[in-house]
Protein backbone atom coordinates (compact mmCIF):
# COMPACT_ATOMS: atom_id res chain seq x y z
CA UNK A 1 0.00 0.00 0.00
CA UNK A 2 2.50 2.65 0.92
CA UNK A 3 4.56 2.97 -2.21
CA UNK A 4 7.80 4.82 -2.88
CA UNK A 5 5.89 7.56 -4.70
CA UNK A 6 4.23 8.39 -1.38
CA UNK A 7 7.34 7.81 0.72
CA UNK A 8 9.01 10.45 -1.46
CA UNK A 9 6.48 13.02 -0.20
CA UNK A 10 6.67 12.33 3.55
CA UNK A 11 8.86 14.38 5.88
CA UNK A 12 9.25 14.31 9.64
CA UNK A 13 7.11 17.04 11.20
CA UNK A 14 8.01 16.65 14.87
CA UNK A 15 8.51 19.79 16.92
CA UNK A 16 11.72 21.59 15.99
CA UNK A 17 12.67 19.02 13.36
CA UNK A 18 13.03 21.17 10.27
CA UNK A 19 16.34 20.24 8.64
CA UNK A 20 17.62 16.91 7.35
CA UNK A 21 14.13 15.51 8.14
CA UNK A 22 13.73 13.85 4.73
CA UNK A 23 13.74 11.16 3.39
CA UNK A 24 12.55 8.92 6.20
CA UNK A 25 14.66 5.77 6.47
CA UNK A 26 12.77 2.59 5.66
CA UNK A 27 13.41 -0.30 8.04
CA UNK A 28 12.04 -3.82 8.45
CA UNK A 29 10.19 -3.48 5.19
CA UNK A 30 8.66 -6.52 3.57
CA UNK A 31 8.30 -5.90 -0.10
CA UNK A 32 5.33 -6.92 -2.19
CA UNK A 33 4.71 -6.29 -5.86
CA UNK A 34 1.30 -5.15 -6.92
CA UNK A 35 0.57 -4.62 -10.57
CA UNK A 36 -0.49 -1.14 -11.66
CA UNK A 37 -1.50 0.32 -15.03
CA UNK A 38 1.51 1.72 -16.89
CA UNK A 39 0.86 5.39 -17.63
CA UNK A 40 3.87 7.19 -19.18
CA UNK A 41 2.08 10.58 -19.21
CA UNK A 42 1.53 10.39 -15.48
CA UNK A 43 5.15 9.44 -14.83
CA UNK A 44 6.47 12.29 -17.01
CA UNK A 45 4.11 14.74 -15.31
CA UNK A 46 4.93 13.55 -11.80
CA UNK A 47 8.70 13.27 -12.13
CA UNK A 48 9.41 17.00 -11.52
CA UNK A 49 7.83 16.56 -8.06
CA UNK A 50 10.13 13.67 -7.14
CA UNK A 51 13.28 14.21 -5.09
CA UNK A 52 15.57 11.98 -7.12
CA UNK A 53 18.30 11.33 -4.53
CA UNK A 54 15.67 10.37 -1.96
CA UNK A 55 14.04 7.97 -4.41
CA UNK A 56 17.34 6.30 -5.29
CA UNK A 57 18.23 5.95 -1.60
CA UNK A 58 14.80 4.50 -0.72
CA UNK A 59 14.81 2.08 -3.64
CA UNK A 60 18.22 0.78 -2.51
CA UNK A 61 16.89 0.39 1.04
CA UNK A 62 14.26 -1.96 -0.32
CA UNK A 63 16.82 -3.83 -2.40
CA UNK A 64 16.28 -2.37 -5.88
CA UNK A 65 19.39 -1.02 -7.61
CA UNK A 66 17.95 -0.40 -11.07
CA UNK A 67 17.73 3.42 -10.95
CA UNK A 68 20.69 5.61 -12.05
CA UNK A 69 22.16 7.72 -9.24
CA UNK A 70 21.80 10.95 -11.24
CA UNK A 71 18.41 12.27 -12.31
CA UNK A 72 18.18 11.34 -16.01
CA UNK A 73 17.69 14.11 -18.53
CA UNK A 74 15.95 11.90 -21.06
CA UNK A 75 13.18 9.49 -20.17
CA UNK A 76 13.27 6.56 -22.55
CA UNK A 77 10.82 3.67 -22.44
CA UNK A 78 13.10 1.43 -20.39
CA UNK A 79 13.59 4.06 -17.73
CA UNK A 80 9.86 4.87 -17.62
CA UNK A 81 9.17 1.19 -17.01
CA UNK A 82 11.76 1.03 -14.25
CA UNK A 83 10.27 4.12 -12.64
CA UNK A 84 6.80 2.64 -12.93
CA UNK A 85 7.91 -0.47 -11.11
CA UNK A 86 9.86 1.31 -8.37
CA UNK A 87 7.39 4.14 -7.73
CA UNK A 88 4.03 2.46 -8.28
CA UNK A 89 4.31 -1.32 -8.11
CA UNK A 90 6.64 -1.98 -5.20
CA UNK A 91 4.71 -1.61 -1.97
CA UNK A 92 5.56 -2.30 1.62
CA UNK A 93 2.89 -4.82 2.27
CA UNK A 94 2.49 -5.08 5.99
CA UNK A 95 4.50 -3.99 8.97
CA UNK A 96 7.61 -1.86 9.10
CA UNK A 97 8.69 1.60 10.04
CA UNK A 98 10.13 4.86 8.81
CA UNK A 99 12.70 6.72 10.89
CA UNK A 100 13.58 10.40 10.74
CA UNK A 101 17.29 10.82 9.84
CA UNK A 102 17.45 13.96 12.00
CA UNK A 103 15.51 13.47 15.25
CA UNK A 104 15.15 9.69 15.14
CA UNK A 105 11.37 9.74 15.46
CA UNK A 106 9.93 6.39 14.35
CA UNK A 107 6.73 6.35 12.30
CA UNK A 108 5.26 2.83 12.28
CA UNK A 109 3.65 1.20 9.25
CA UNK A 110 0.76 -1.04 10.16
CA UNK A 111 -1.19 -3.11 7.61
CA UNK A 112 0.60 -1.14 4.94
CA UNK A 113 -0.56 2.24 6.26
CA UNK A 114 1.97 4.65 7.76
CA UNK A 115 1.01 6.27 11.04
CA UNK A 116 2.30 9.84 10.90
CA UNK A 117 0.51 11.09 14.02
CA UNK A 118 2.57 12.71 16.74
CA UNK A 119 1.84 12.91 20.45
CA UNK A 120 0.67 16.33 21.60
CA UNK A 121 4.04 17.31 23.09
CA UNK A 122 5.80 16.40 19.81
CA UNK A 123 3.71 18.69 17.61
CA UNK A 124 5.51 21.80 16.43
CA UNK B 1 -23.34 10.10 -14.84
CA UNK B 2 -20.46 8.88 -12.69
CA UNK B 3 -21.49 5.88 -10.58
CA UNK B 4 -21.42 6.26 -6.80
CA UNK B 5 -18.48 4.17 -5.52
CA UNK B 6 -19.27 0.68 -4.28
CA UNK B 7 -19.27 0.48 -0.47
CA UNK B 8 -20.80 -2.99 -0.22
CA UNK B 9 -17.65 -4.26 1.54
CA UNK B 10 -18.39 -2.02 4.59
CA UNK B 11 -20.70 -3.15 7.39
CA UNK B 12 -22.62 -1.70 10.32
CA UNK B 13 -19.60 -2.54 12.47
CA UNK B 14 -17.43 -0.24 10.34
CA UNK B 15 -19.98 2.57 10.60
CA UNK B 16 -19.86 2.45 14.39
CA UNK B 17 -16.37 3.87 14.21
CA UNK B 18 -16.08 5.45 10.75
CA UNK B 19 -18.31 8.24 9.41
CA UNK B 20 -21.01 6.78 7.19
CA UNK B 21 -21.63 8.78 3.99
CA UNK B 22 -24.55 11.13 4.47
CA UNK B 23 -26.12 14.19 2.78
CA UNK B 24 -22.93 16.23 3.15
CA UNK B 25 -20.89 13.48 1.48
CA UNK B 26 -23.33 13.19 -1.42
CA UNK B 27 -23.43 16.96 -1.93
CA UNK B 28 -19.63 16.88 -2.23
CA UNK B 29 -19.82 14.05 -4.79
CA UNK B 30 -22.42 16.04 -6.75
CA UNK B 31 -20.19 19.13 -6.68
CA UNK B 32 -17.19 17.14 -7.97
CA UNK B 33 -19.36 15.66 -10.70
CA UNK B 34 -20.62 19.13 -11.69
CA UNK B 35 -16.96 20.21 -12.02
CA UNK B 36 -15.78 16.96 -13.64
CA UNK B 37 -14.82 18.48 -17.02
CA UNK B 38 -12.89 21.32 -15.41
CA UNK B 39 -11.12 18.89 -13.07
CA UNK B 40 -10.10 16.64 -15.98
CA UNK B 41 -8.91 19.68 -17.95
CA UNK B 42 -6.37 20.38 -15.18
CA UNK B 43 -4.73 16.99 -15.83
CA UNK B 44 -4.22 16.66 -12.06
CA UNK B 45 -1.18 14.67 -10.89
CA UNK B 46 -1.65 15.02 -7.12
CA UNK B 47 -5.04 14.75 -5.39
CA UNK B 48 -5.23 15.01 -1.62
CA UNK B 49 -8.25 14.44 0.59
CA UNK B 50 -8.20 15.38 4.28
CA UNK B 51 -10.38 13.26 6.58
CA UNK B 52 -11.25 10.61 4.03
CA UNK B 53 -13.48 8.43 6.27
CA UNK B 54 -14.79 5.55 4.16
CA UNK B 55 -12.77 6.72 1.12
CA UNK B 56 -15.88 7.25 -1.00
CA UNK B 57 -14.92 10.77 -2.10
CA UNK B 58 -11.41 9.93 -3.30
CA UNK B 59 -12.73 6.83 -5.06
CA UNK B 60 -15.24 9.05 -6.85
CA UNK B 61 -12.51 11.58 -7.69
CA UNK B 62 -10.42 8.70 -9.03
CA UNK B 63 -13.24 7.75 -11.37
CA UNK B 64 -13.38 11.34 -12.65
CA UNK B 65 -9.62 11.79 -13.08
CA UNK B 66 -8.64 8.23 -14.08
CA UNK B 67 -7.14 5.64 -11.74
CA UNK B 68 -3.64 5.77 -13.24
CA UNK B 69 -3.58 9.49 -14.07
CA UNK B 70 -2.93 10.89 -10.61
CA UNK B 71 -1.72 10.03 -7.13
CA UNK B 72 -4.65 9.86 -4.71
CA UNK B 73 -3.45 10.64 -1.19
CA UNK B 74 -5.79 10.54 1.79
CA UNK B 75 -5.27 11.40 5.43
CA UNK B 76 -7.42 10.67 8.46
CA UNK B 77 -6.67 10.79 12.19
CA UNK B 78 -8.70 7.61 12.68
CA UNK B 79 -6.71 4.46 11.77
CA UNK B 80 -9.98 2.58 11.18
CA UNK B 81 -10.94 5.19 8.60
CA UNK B 82 -7.66 4.82 6.75
CA UNK B 83 -8.19 1.05 6.66
CA UNK B 84 -11.70 1.58 5.23
CA UNK B 85 -10.31 4.10 2.73
CA UNK B 86 -7.79 1.52 1.50
CA UNK B 87 -10.49 -1.15 1.17
CA UNK B 88 -12.85 1.22 -0.67
CA UNK B 89 -10.04 2.14 -3.05
CA UNK B 90 -9.39 -1.56 -3.86
CA UNK B 91 -13.09 -2.29 -4.19
CA UNK B 92 -13.41 0.49 -6.77
CA UNK B 93 -10.03 -0.11 -8.46
CA UNK B 94 -8.59 3.27 -7.46
CA UNK B 95 -5.07 2.93 -5.95
CA UNK B 96 -5.58 5.24 -2.95
CA UNK B 97 -2.69 5.89 -0.56
CA UNK B 98 -4.04 6.44 2.95
CA UNK B 99 -1.98 7.90 5.80
CA UNK B 100 -2.90 8.17 9.45
CA UNK B 101 -2.19 11.87 9.92
CA UNK B 102 -3.63 15.13 11.14
CA UNK B 103 -4.64 17.41 8.24
CA UNK B 104 -1.72 17.45 5.75
CA UNK B 105 1.08 17.79 8.31
CA UNK B 106 3.65 15.21 7.09
CA UNK B 107 3.10 16.32 3.47
CA UNK B 108 3.24 20.12 3.70
CA UNK B 109 6.96 20.54 3.13
CA UNK B 110 7.18 18.20 0.10
CA UNK B 111 3.83 19.13 -1.44
CA UNK B 112 4.43 22.88 -1.40
CA UNK B 113 2.32 24.32 -4.24
CA UNK B 114 1.95 20.81 -5.68
CA UNK B 115 -1.62 19.68 -4.94
CA UNK B 116 -3.93 19.97 -7.93
CA UNK B 117 -7.18 18.83 -6.31
CA UNK B 118 -7.54 19.27 -2.56
CA UNK B 119 -10.72 18.10 -0.81
CA UNK B 120 -11.90 18.46 2.79
CA UNK B 121 -15.25 17.53 4.29
CA UNK B 122 -14.36 18.71 7.80
CA UNK B 123 -15.97 18.17 11.19
CA UNK B 124 -18.26 21.20 10.79
CA UNK B 125 -20.88 20.71 13.53
CA UNK B 126 -20.80 23.47 16.19
CA UNK B 127 -19.88 21.94 19.60
CA UNK B 128 -18.08 22.95 22.78
CA UNK B 129 -14.40 23.59 22.27
CA UNK B 130 -13.27 21.00 24.81
CA UNK B 131 -15.29 18.43 22.91
CA UNK B 132 -13.43 19.00 19.66
CA UNK B 133 -10.01 18.81 21.30
CA UNK B 134 -10.86 15.47 22.89
CA UNK B 135 -12.46 14.22 19.67
CA UNK B 136 -9.38 15.02 17.58
CA UNK B 137 -7.05 13.48 20.16
CA UNK B 138 -9.00 10.24 20.35
CA UNK B 139 -9.23 9.83 16.60
CA UNK B 140 -12.65 8.25 17.05
CA UNK B 141 -15.89 8.84 15.19
CA UNK B 142 -16.80 12.08 17.01
CA UNK B 143 -13.67 13.59 15.42
CA UNK B 144 -15.47 13.31 12.08
CA UNK B 145 -18.15 15.81 13.06
CA UNK B 146 -17.34 17.77 16.26
CA UNK B 147 -16.19 21.19 15.05
CA UNK B 148 -16.00 23.37 18.18
CA UNK B 149 -17.09 27.02 18.23
CA UNK B 150 -18.98 27.85 14.99
CA UNK B 151 -17.97 24.35 13.86
CA UNK B 152 -14.81 25.99 12.51
CA UNK B 153 -12.05 24.89 14.88
CA UNK B 154 -10.55 22.19 12.66
CA UNK B 155 -11.43 23.95 9.38
CA UNK B 156 -9.72 27.16 10.54
CA UNK B 157 -6.51 25.28 11.25
CA UNK B 158 -6.56 23.80 7.76
CA UNK B 159 -7.52 26.99 5.88
CA UNK B 160 -4.14 28.44 6.83
CA UNK B 161 -2.37 25.56 5.02
CA UNK B 162 -4.36 25.62 1.78
CA UNK B 163 -2.40 28.34 0.00
CA UNK B 164 0.87 26.52 0.69
CA UNK B 165 -0.46 23.26 -0.74
CA UNK B 166 -2.33 24.33 -3.87
CA UNK B 167 -0.52 24.17 -7.22
CA UNK B 168 -0.78 27.27 -9.46
CA UNK B 169 -3.98 26.02 -11.10
CA UNK B 170 -5.05 23.82 -8.19
CA UNK B 171 -8.48 23.89 -6.65
CA UNK B 172 -9.72 23.24 -3.13
CA UNK B 173 -13.20 21.86 -2.37
CA UNK B 174 -14.57 22.45 1.13
CA UNK B 175 -17.86 21.36 2.71
CA UNK B 176 -19.44 23.87 5.11
CA UNK B 177 -22.73 24.55 6.87
CA UNK B 178 -24.46 27.89 7.28
CA UNK B 179 -23.37 28.24 10.95
CA UNK B 180 -19.72 28.16 9.79
CA UNK B 181 -20.34 31.63 8.28
CA UNK B 182 -19.63 31.02 4.60
CA UNK B 183 -19.20 34.74 3.68
CA UNK B 184 -16.59 35.07 6.43
CA UNK B 185 -14.64 32.04 5.12
CA UNK B 186 -14.74 33.45 1.57
CA UNK B 187 -13.51 36.88 2.74
CA UNK B 188 -10.72 35.46 4.86
CA UNK B 189 -9.38 33.32 2.02
CA UNK B 190 -9.61 36.18 -0.45
CA UNK B 191 -8.05 38.87 1.77
CA UNK B 192 -5.34 36.87 3.49
CA UNK B 193 -4.42 34.32 0.81
CA UNK B 194 -5.75 35.83 -2.45
CA UNK B 195 -7.73 32.65 -3.04
CA UNK B 196 -11.05 33.35 -4.73
CA UNK B 197 -14.03 31.13 -4.12
CA UNK B 198 -17.42 30.17 -5.44
CA UNK B 199 -20.30 28.16 -4.07
CA UNK B 200 -20.46 25.11 -6.33
CA UNK B 201 -23.63 23.68 -4.77
CA UNK B 202 -25.81 24.22 -1.73
CA UNK B 203 -28.62 22.12 -0.34
CA UNK B 204 -30.88 21.94 2.68
CA UNK B 205 -30.85 18.54 4.37
CA UNK B 206 -33.02 18.33 7.47
CA UNK B 207 -31.79 21.02 9.84
CA UNK B 208 -28.51 21.55 7.95
CA UNK B 209 -27.94 24.07 5.17
CA UNK B 210 -24.93 22.58 3.40
CA UNK B 211 -22.47 24.23 1.00
CA UNK B 212 -19.61 23.07 -1.18
CA UNK B 213 -17.11 25.85 -1.81
CA UNK B 214 -14.37 25.83 -4.44
CA UNK B 215 -11.22 27.91 -3.96
CA UNK B 216 -8.62 28.75 -6.59
CA UNK B 217 -6.06 31.46 -7.33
Amino acid sequence: MVRLITHNLLACHAKGCTTNNFPLKLTDIKLALREADFNPDFLRGFLPRIEWDALVQASREIGDTSLPSERPEMLDDDLLKQLHRVLLEASHSHEGSMTCPNCGHVYPISNGIPNMLLAEHEIG
Amino acid sequence: MIPTPDLSHLTKEDYKRVYEPAEDTFLLLDALEADADAIRALAPRVCLEIGSGTGIVSSFLGQIVGASDALFLCTDINPLSTACTARTGSQNKIPIEPLVASLARPLTSRLRHAVDVLVFNPPYVPTYEVEVDAAQRNGGISGSWAGGTDGMQVTDAFLRQVDGLLSPLGRFYLVAVKQNNVPKIKNLMSEVFALQSEIVLQRRAGSEHLFVLRFAR
